[in-house]
């Protein structure tokens, strides 16, 4: 992933720039007004954008030890294994793609209700675990390499692909009871997370080199079909486009 | 303690489509108005920048757009036996924030309900006898009627600048339009979008078998617009980052696109962003508002003091609201006395999923509220004489936007992961579509809003609970307008079809709707309603809740667009008769 | 407005004139201080007009408009109306101080008597504000006032306006509003060495970090293409089909031109496109050929384009008319300066909102997301394509522009 200018910090904004009748001001304990209050179109300010960071897969590990990465490798690879369609979801990125969703914001559920009392109630009410991403990938891959010790002798990650096969098959008919961590709620996240990080934007960590679009016919983060939408039944044959960009980007010679 | 600040004329809480159509209403007539809202400032090229805009882990996924459930949530049981339970995850519905609020990240699906509609109980017992209403069914009239109700869908489809092919005119039915719509006054402000394969083949076959299919009504223009208010939109790309999604290039109706710039421009007017509303106050015998308490990102109280007092938020908040401010009575089940809570309701939604071998949807391409529909199934467009229920739903094919975090359709016994998951996946991505029935959700007794008893939110308030589940009524409507969407399906020849109609209980986890109403409802009768036809409170004359929660139940329609005429309806109150005599109930 | 077209009032000059208060005067004096825009720089805040304190960057450092309302210790109060005519036609302060020519007084020496007088009385009835400025923020040699005599000398001829003859009355009142209160060349009229208005009269020139553009009848670089309809448009909503007024122009519009009276506005149209006052040999000059699709940049180009911009400004580049302009045949792609167009892409801006367009459809920034190369590539492709043709632009320019901002 080529790193773009993502830091592009707002120029000191002129005089021209402090357009019109603007005026957002977070005004103080003056008692005159509140809040962050607007009065006129609010004025544009330079390079102003929401963007996110994409995410540098070279780096070390963010929050997984090299004992738990290995073992997220060795999971996802075989939820999304090599074959003729792609690439294994461990080198599409998978495991860096978790690794930086738990080291961020979603890993600690920061934006849920996280309040309790926790109580278990009925399936239709939803996730009530006091459990956070981290904690229950943390808990997880411990129990899960602490079972496969006793039981096989070895961490998840040094069996082999038929073994890991089954014992993933085990977990996700709760045929396997994992100490520490109800099970489905383990192994439901980290399907889930495998999979988004297998066909997310690859400014995520995952889907590298956009294969699983590529896999899909998935034309990615394009904006303007109007030319094709009448175009039925037909394959449009669009190479797929990153948030980040596509190699037809490029200058060529 | 609240630091008091200075009167304004009008105060209006939440600035999504109704309280910006309200506010600008009512600047427009001269008062000065705040507008408090709880989310921050909205702005298309800053946070719907087309180039980071298309971030499905971001949006859909991590709902970015979405109320944070740490700021606030509701509780939710299926009866009064169990105990209610957050959702730390929205799941069922996606609530908004912000400028705009849910309608940045809408469809842009905008039907106008049927004229039935409004008098549903009224038309049920004159066709069906006056008992034919189950017990289990507490539907009511709304206490205004088409006639009334026409003008204002007409102002919100110009601000919105609605595509769509009308049905019915003054001049008579009108070829490829929806023959079950009221007569309306004037033609779609910007002419149907372009149609992609699968809703193209599914009106094909519905028009082969009698029906009379339709463009879906979408205010996601299909030509450059400008509205009644100088503000001008671009058309819709059908690039398929649509429902849970800002629209990058102003095609996609929200207060923020239609509204709001040119309302932000209006001396009379100010918005206050990332100020959370706790309270409505009133004087001492609770007859008027003195105005609303709010609290800043800072954590300060104020109080604004405003002779009239809006509260436009979601259905949730503006209920919320109401219990927490004791503005009416609670209601309550097992008496079925109050009113505050009473009448929630939600969609029966419903769908038919068609896996071909031949077919290319390039299901990518796509826009919320893009495709074909037809009514032969909806509200009373059929006979139901006989079958056991009411109710009914719009059946159509609108293709999102196949984005494959979320869109991977495989048949059932598709293996979850592995090498057979993967093939399955690939062949099935381009070569499924999926009909979908929006059914009706007729309320009931059973079904209500309340003030949850053991969990609150960060200030300490009360969390809304909702007592929720599906009535008899509506499974058995949801089996037989599913079964009519599958004849549909089985005539288009695929390779399999998949029947999904909604059984009980009501599940949170899912995505089904936002499509929430009720509990502070509109009606005649201040014994089963809160607001009169004017959205004024009975009982307290100055004090105005507009939103879906005005709904006495819900037809097989999406709701945005009657949320929009009801917010034209209480500002044309406010302005053309509130306002004559202050401080008394509008008796017209 | 219409019966002071092409007269030309000859009051003699009198020690001691008196501030008219005839209403008319100074509701006249009003709309010439709108003609002139003297609140683009005067004014910093709506609620205290002409209070001044605004900065403005020049090549040769930032410079702070005055307060000209009345207040006697911080504003004009003690000021004579010869003292301000001095001001407007010669640039000579009270007391004799040099003022500097950000201050557009080498086009204000052309204003009419009856006009700087009223404009005069208007101002003496505006809210008197406290609030004191220092005008020079320059840096040494230029914070030295004496140095503009030199610069006058080169520079600067105090004289009055001359109508044309041969000219109709329209015509005429177009060249007063445009080279007099309009002063149009300060911005549109590169400047020479010295900051002065150098010899390519229009031909476009940068102003601080955006591009004014050629706004001579060239139809491929500057404004030929337009009809008057469209330039009026502009002028009077702060956009047409070609683009919206971002930058300085926002201002511009917001402040000054959405004001002016449609006569008015159709003089200044019909005066430009004319080429009334313009050397032929100047700007009418042919097209240039577009470079070829097989150009790497143009074709690299070409993808970005339609996978980042043809969402708004439509895959061939036709726009939508009232919020995305169009860039096929497009003057303002085509001029030879990019400051602008790399400036929009990089760090996005929001056009004015007036009554008439409020629309304001802002430009996303792509700094964050298109490297140097990227925006070169897709700025050469649509400076290339669909009728425009224009050298390519380099990355290197799009890096210079890029610190500059950064560096703001």
């Amino acid at each position: 992933m080529k790193h773009k200018d993502d830091d592009a910090a707002p120029g000191g904004l002129t005089r021209r720039q402090l357009l019109g009748s603007s005026a957002a001001l977070l005004v103080g304990a003056s008692g005159a007004a509140s809040g962050l209050t607007f009065q006129g179109t609010p004025e544009w300010k330079p390079f102003d954008n929401v963007a996110v960071e994409p995410v540098d897969t070279e780096a070390e590990w963010q929050f997984f030890t090299d004992e738990e990465a290995a073992t997220v490798e060795a999971i996802v690879e075989r939820l999304i294994p090599a074959d003729d369609l792609s690439m294994s979801g461990k080198d599409a990125g998978c495991a860096v793609f978790i690794d930086r969703q738990l080291a961020g914001a979603y890993g600690g559920y920061e934006r849920l209700y996280m309040h309790g009392p926790f109580q278990d109630g009925t399936p239709e009410q939803g996730d009530q675990s006091a459990l956070t991403p981290r904690q229950r990938y943390r808990l997880g891959l411990g129990a899960l390499n602490d079972h496969c010790r006793n039981e096989h002798g070895a961490v998840f990650a040094e069996l082999g692909e038929d073994q890991r096969d089954r014992l993933l098959a085990q977990l996700e008919d709760e045929e396997i009871q994992l100490d520490d961590i109800d099970t489905p709620i383990f192994f439901e996240l980290v399907l889930k997370n495998t999979m988004e990080g297998f066909f997310a934007d690859p400014i995520h960590g995952g889907n590298r080199d956009m294969v699983s679009w590529k896999m899909l016919g998935f034309p990615g983060a394009r904006y303007d079909y109007r030319n094709y939408v009448e175009r039925h039944n037909e394959d449009l044959g669009f190479e797929p486009v990153s948030i980040g960009g596509r190699p037809d980007w490029q200058t060529q010679g | 303690m609240a630091t008091k600040l200075p009167p304004t004329d009008a105060v209006v809480v939440g600035l999504g489509w109704a309280g910006a159509i309200i506010a600008n209403q009512l600047v427009d007539a001269g008062l000065k108005v705040v507008g408090v809202e709880r989310g921050p400032w909205r702005d298309t090229a800053r946070d719907f920048n087309i180039a980071s805009v298309t971030d499905e882990l971001r949006y859909a996924q991590r709902q970015e757009l979405m109320l944070r459930t740490a700021q606030n949530t509701i509780t939710l049981r299926n009866n009064p036996t169990q105990t209610a339970l957050p959702m730390r995850q929205w799941g069922s519905f996606h609530p908004g924030n912000g400028t705009g609020g849910a309608g940045n990240h809408w469809a842009g699906i905008t039907f106008r309900f049927q004229p039935e509609e409004f008098r549903l109980k009224s038309h049920l017992e004159e066709r069906y006898g006056a008992d034919s209403i189950p017990d289990e069914l507490s539907l009511q009239d709304w206490g205004t009627d088409w006639e009334e109700m026409e003008p204002h869908y007409d102002a919100f489809e110009k601000i919105a600048g609605t595509s769509g092919r009308a049905g019915q005119l003054a001049s008579g039915r009108q070829e490829g339009g929806n023959p079950f719509e009221g007569v309306r006054s004037s033609d779609y402000p910007t002419p149907p979008l372009k149609q992609p394969y699968s809703p193209t083949l599914f009106a094909e076959t519905a028009r082969e078998m009698g029906y009379q299919p339709f463009p879906v009504p979408s205010s996601l223009v299909s030509e450059a617009y400008t509205n009644p208010l100088g503000v001008t939109m671009g058309p819709c790309t059908f690039c398929g980052f649509c429902t849970n999604y800002g629209c990058a290039n102003y095609s996609k109706a929200s207060a923020i696109t239609t509204v709001l710039p040119a309302l932000i421009r209006k001396e009379n007017f100010e918005a206050r962003t990332h100020c959370e509303v706790l309270k409505v106050t009133t004087d001492s015998d609770g007859r008027r508002a003195t105005g609303i308490v709010y609290v800043d990102s800072a954590g300060r109280r104020w109080e604004q003091p405003a002779e009239i007092v809006v509260i436009a938020a979601f259905t949730f908040e503006n209920v919320r609201l109401m219990l927490t401010s004791n503005i009416g009575e609670a209601y309550d089940p097992a008496t079925r006395r109050g009113t505050t809570g009473r009448n929630y309701a939600y969609q029966t939604a419903n769908n038919v999923q068609l896996f071909f071998d031949d077919k290319n949807f390039n299901p990518y391409i796509g826009a919320g509220a893009v495709g074909m529909g037809i009514d032969e199934f909806n509200n009373d467009n059929f006979d139901h004489a006989g079958l056991g229920f009411f109710g009914g739903g719009s059946t159509r094919v609108t293709p999102i936007g196949a984005t494959p975090i979320n869109a991977r359709p495989t048949p059932p016994g598709t293996p979850r992961w592995g090498s057979n998951w993967k093939r399955a996946t690939v062949d099935n991505y381009a070569s499924t579509m999926t009909i979908g029935c929006e059914a009706s959700n007729y309320s009931s007794p059973n079904n209500y809003l309340s003030l949850d008893p053991t969990y609150r939110d960060r200030l300490g308030r009360p969390l809304l609970r909702i007592t929720f589940d599906f009535t008899e009524n509506d499974l058995r409507m949801a089996q037989y307008v599913t079964e009519k969407t599958a004849e549909i399906a089985r005539r288009m020849n695929p390779r399999q079809i998949v029947a999904n109609p909604r059984t009980g209980p009501w599940d949170g986890r899912p995505y089904q709707s936002s499509h929430v109403v009720g509990g502070f409802v509109m009606g005649a009768d201040p014994s089963n309603s809160s607001v009169n036809k004017h959205l004024q409170v009975w009982g307290v004359p100055n004090l105005f809740v507009v939103g879906a929660s005005a709904f006495p139940q819900n037809p097989g329609y999406n709701p945005t667009g009657t949320v929009g005429a009801l917010a034209f309806k209480a500002a044309d109150g406010i302005v053309n008769h509130y306002l004559r005599n202050p401080g008394e109930m509008i008796s017209t | 407005m219409k019966t002071l077209v092409g007269v030309t009032l000859a009051l003699v000059p009198m020690a001691g004139w008196a501030a008219s208060t005839e209403y008319q005067d100074i509701e006249r004096g009003r709309y010439i201080g709108v003609l002139g825009d003297c609140a683009a720089c005067h004014t910093a805040n709506d609620d205290q007009p002409f209070a001044g304190g605004v900065p403005l960057e020049t090549p040769f450092g930032t410079l702070i408009a005055p307060n000209i309302t009345p207040d006697p210790a911080t504003g004009l109060g003690r000021w004579s109306y010869e003292e301000f005519k001095a001001a407007m036609t010669e640039g000579v302060g009270k007391g004799g101080y040099h003022l500097y020519p950000a201050m557009p007084y080498p086009s204000y020496t052309l204003m009419h008597e009856k006009d700087i007088r009223d404009l005069w009385s208007f101002l003496q009835t505006v809210t008197p504000v406290e609030n004191a400025i220092e005008a020079n923020q320059l840096p040494f040699p230029f914070s030295i006032r004496s140095v503009m005599m030199g610069w006058n000398w080169l520079n600067f001829d105090e004289r009055t306006f001359e109508p044309d003859p041969e000219q109709s009355d329209e015509i005429n009142r177009g060249a007063y509003l445009v080279e007099s209160l309009g002063h149009c060349g300060t911005c549109h009229t590169p400047r020479n060495f010295m900051g002065g208005e150098g010899s390519d009269k229009f031909a476009g020139a940068t102003v601080e970090g955006w591009y004014a553009p050629n706004i001579t009848p060239n139809a491929h670089v500057g404004i030929g293409s337009w009809s008057d309809d469209e330039l009026v448009e502009y002028l009077q909503t702060g956009g047409n089909r070609y683009g919206f007024a971002s930058g300085p122009m926002a201002d511009e519009v917001h402040h000054s031109s959405q004001h002016w009276t449609e006569d008015d506005l159709y003089a200044v149209a019909r005066y430009l496109l004319s080429g009334a006052g313009l050397d032929s040999s100047d700007w009418d000059r042919e097209p240039p050929e577009p470079l070829p699709e097989d150009n790497p940049q143009v074709a690299a180009g070409s993808h970005i384009y339609f996978d980042r911009c043809s969402g708004c400004h439509t895959p061939n580049g036709g726009g939508e008319y009232g919020i995305f302009p169009q860039l096929a045949s497009n003057p303002l792609v085509n001029g030879d300066n990019t400051t602008s167009l790399i400036r929009v892409v990089l760090a996005g801006s929001r056009p004015v909102a007036t009554d008439a367009k409020p629309t304001a459809p802002a430009m996303p920034s792509f700094a964050w997301n298109l490297n140097d190369e990227e925006v070169a590539s897709v700025l050469t492709f649509v400076r290339n394509s669909w009728g425009n043709a224009a050298p390519a632009v380099s990355a290197g320019e799009v890096a210079d522009l890029r610190e500059e901002m950064r560096g703001n």
